[in-house]
């Protein structure tokens, strides 16, 4: 918590903190491998924002001539079945992974919140239907609880976020009912309560604002999943539909038997999910370090 | 301790419950059934014929009915009839278990067996160039998606050996079975190795940290000692509870490791159920794995109470 306000301790620490810049170059010093999996990630959103500057050819163009054309020529990293190009899909699939990531994660962390929050102010029934709730839906892995959440709501864009964002609710819910507990006890909220502010503005102002370490910490994580879970889900063939250029859709429709023909279809799509999937756990082991260091190591 | 054990499984029995009502109704929230898919691929409607074939399957009836009928089938062992193949569900359940089982088992073996003593490696050499590198593995373990995996280890045996190690229903003796069975159960068991990893990492590190090991250094215990009889002894706590956990969340990574070595267990069945709304099927399953999941982390608690005497559950 107290980590938020990083500027003090920067300085303290020796940093150049007058510019922006400065205490960035400090933080990437003292997390070589956060500033890594930032870069990363900031060359995942460029490629998702710029796709259309950075693939010379268009995703959807069926080329028969173009068949299953291997990496180099024409086709920097070969052609699909359908002749269409595998760089440029890769390109405008960083859009899909990323509206799938961020859509799934902040959905989930707004239910959960909500949840979490109202549960742990309500308390009484309520937390408990909410706690047996949670215990329901964490009965399941992830995976298949969104397949099933995937099957039952059809497939689509909006539907695979969905399907993929409910499954992440408990354990924000969780995380964030726990600490509205332990906040509630807090001695400013006491305060609080003794000026006559009334629950829901303690709550929103007081209680909220605390959990937000724990909060980013957790939703990091969840992006990874997130990405993970929708190339899982896109790869059986239930999660984004064709002609959206999924990285998890194009490694089921080269799956196996490309294996021995084309296997630049299978190895460059891997790459991408892994990559970003690497970026967004580096950096948020970086950001767990740096929100709570009692779990430093 | 005893209205600690009542308490827990009647909210176990409860949790089952809710399970067995969410799954019903969600896969009745999609609009169309089986008959739709049968009349989809035929090309044609037959109002009639489809009508008919409702009325045998039981989805005429109203929807609180047939949840009725299938919880009252379940207490009697009978869980009703697949869709696509006709045979009772449970013949189709049942056989499929093994293979999984058997790929669970060794998935989980290969992830102790590396997960755990790289991680008190890298907790004990923590800061040094191999720490950073186990570390890198470990974060990239939990980065690759296991279908990807197992696709790529099947580019090597392709490209390597030029064959594919293909699952047959009759591999002769246990030993070639687990032998082919084990490629898929490392590309499985990678991502849970790093987990475990990771997770006997801190643990270990938290523990290095306590008073205890600083008093046993001082009275001049061996760096063998420390680390092993006092440090992993203690940090050995979590990563068990972890270990359980992993052991039922498998199911996930099975998924599609199974689809993509085409090995007939029920986590891929699970999915072509799915694909073919085969409901009898899929609600089965997901109980039969929400099942699984309950039990193994009510386990893995009474475990936790074995190991750690500070822990005392009380209602």
């Amino acid at each position: 918590m107290a980590a938020l306000d990083h500027a003090a301790e920067l300085e303290k620490a020796g940093a150049n903190v007058s510019s922006r810049f400065g205490a960035m170059l400090f933080l990437a010093r003292s997390y070589p491998l956060g500033a890594i999996g930032a870069v990363i990630m900031v060359g995942f959103l460029a490629t998702a924002l710029f796709a259309g500057a950075i693939a010379s050819f268009d995703p959807f163009t069926i080329n028969a001539r173009d068949s299953l054309a291997p990496p180099g020529g024409a086709h920097m990293l070969g052609a699909d079945f359908m002749g269409r190009d595998v760089f440029a899909r890769i390109v405008y699939g960083a859009r899909i992974s990323l509206a799938v990531a961020l859509g799934a994660t902040l959905l989930g962390s707004l239910f959960g919140v909500s949840v979490g929050l109202m549960s742990g102010f309500i308390g009484g029934w309520f937390d408990l239907l909410v706690q047996r709730l949670i215990d329901i839906m964490q009965s399941l892995p992830l995976l298949v609880m969104a397949l099933v959440m995937a099957a039952s709501l059809g497939p689509s864009l909006t539907n695979t976020i969905i399907a993929i964002a409910i499954p992440l609710v408990p354990s924000v819910a969780r995380v964030i009912r726990s600490n509205t507990l332990s906040l509630r006890e807090m001695p400013y909220v006491e305060a609080a309560r003794a000026v006559g502010m009334s629950e829901l503005r303690i709550a929103v102002s007081h209680v909220l604002p605390n959990t937000l370490a724990p909060l980013i910490v957790l939703a990091t994580a969840q992006l990874g999943s997130a990405i993970l879970v929708e190339s899982a889900l896109s790869f059986l063939g239930l999660g984004v539909p064709e002609p959206h250029p999924s990285w998890g859709r194009m490694l089921s429709e080269s799956a196996a038997e490309y294996v021995r023909t084309a296997p630049w279809l299978v190895i460059f799509p891997g790459i991408a999910i892994s990559a970003v999937v690497f970026g967004t756990n580096l950096l948020g082991d970086a950001i767990r370090d740096m929100l709570d260091p009692r779990q430093r190591c | 301790m005893g209205a600690y054990l009542v308490r827990r499984s009647f909210l176990m029995v409860l949790t089952l419950f809710g399970m067995s009502v969410l799954i019903f109704v969600m896969l009745r929230l999609v609009p169309g059934n089986i008959t739709d898919i049968i009349f989809d691929s035929a090309g044609f409607v037959n109002e009639k014929q489809k009508k008919k074939i409702e009325q045998q399957l039981g989805l005429d009836k109203p929807i609180v009915t047939q949840y009725a009928n299938w919880i009252a089938g379940l207490a009697k062992g009978d869980l009703g009839y697949a869709y696509v193949s006709e045979k009772p569900a449970i013949d189709e359940i049942l056989p499929r278990i093994p293979v999984t089982a058997k790929l669970a088992v060794l998935a989980l073996v290969f992830s102790v067996l590396f997960g755990v003593p790289l991680g008190v490696i890298s907790a004990v050499r923590q800061n040094t160039a191999l720490d950073y590198c186990l570390r890198v593995v470990s974060l990239s373990g939990l980065s690759l998606p296991s279908f990807w995996l197992g696709l790529l280890i099947l580019m090597a045996f392709v490209q390597w050996f030029g064959w594919i190690p293909i699952y047959q229903s009759d591999p002769g003796s246990l030993w070639k079975e687990i032998a082919l069975l084990s490629i898929p159960a490392a590309a499985v068991g990678f991502r849970s190795s790093a987990l475990l990893m990771r997770l006997t990492r801190s643990s270990m590190l938290e523990v290095l940290r306590q008073d205890y090991i600083r008093t046993a250094r001082a009275k001049g215990a061996s760096d063998q000692v420390v680390n092993y009889d006092h440090g992993l002894r203690n940090a050995m706590l979590p990563v068990v509870t972890i270990i359980g956990v992993e052991a039922a969340f498998l199911i996930g990574g099975l998924i599609v490791t199974e689809t993509v070595f085409n090995i007939p267990g029920v986590a891929r069945f699970l999915v072509e159920a799915i694909r073919w709304r085969d409901y009898p099927i899929v609600q089965n399953l997901v109980m039969f794995i929400a099942i699984v999941v309950v039990v193994v982390n009510f386990l893995v608690d009474m475990t936790y109470a074995m190991l750690d005497p500070r822990i005392r559950y009380e209602s």
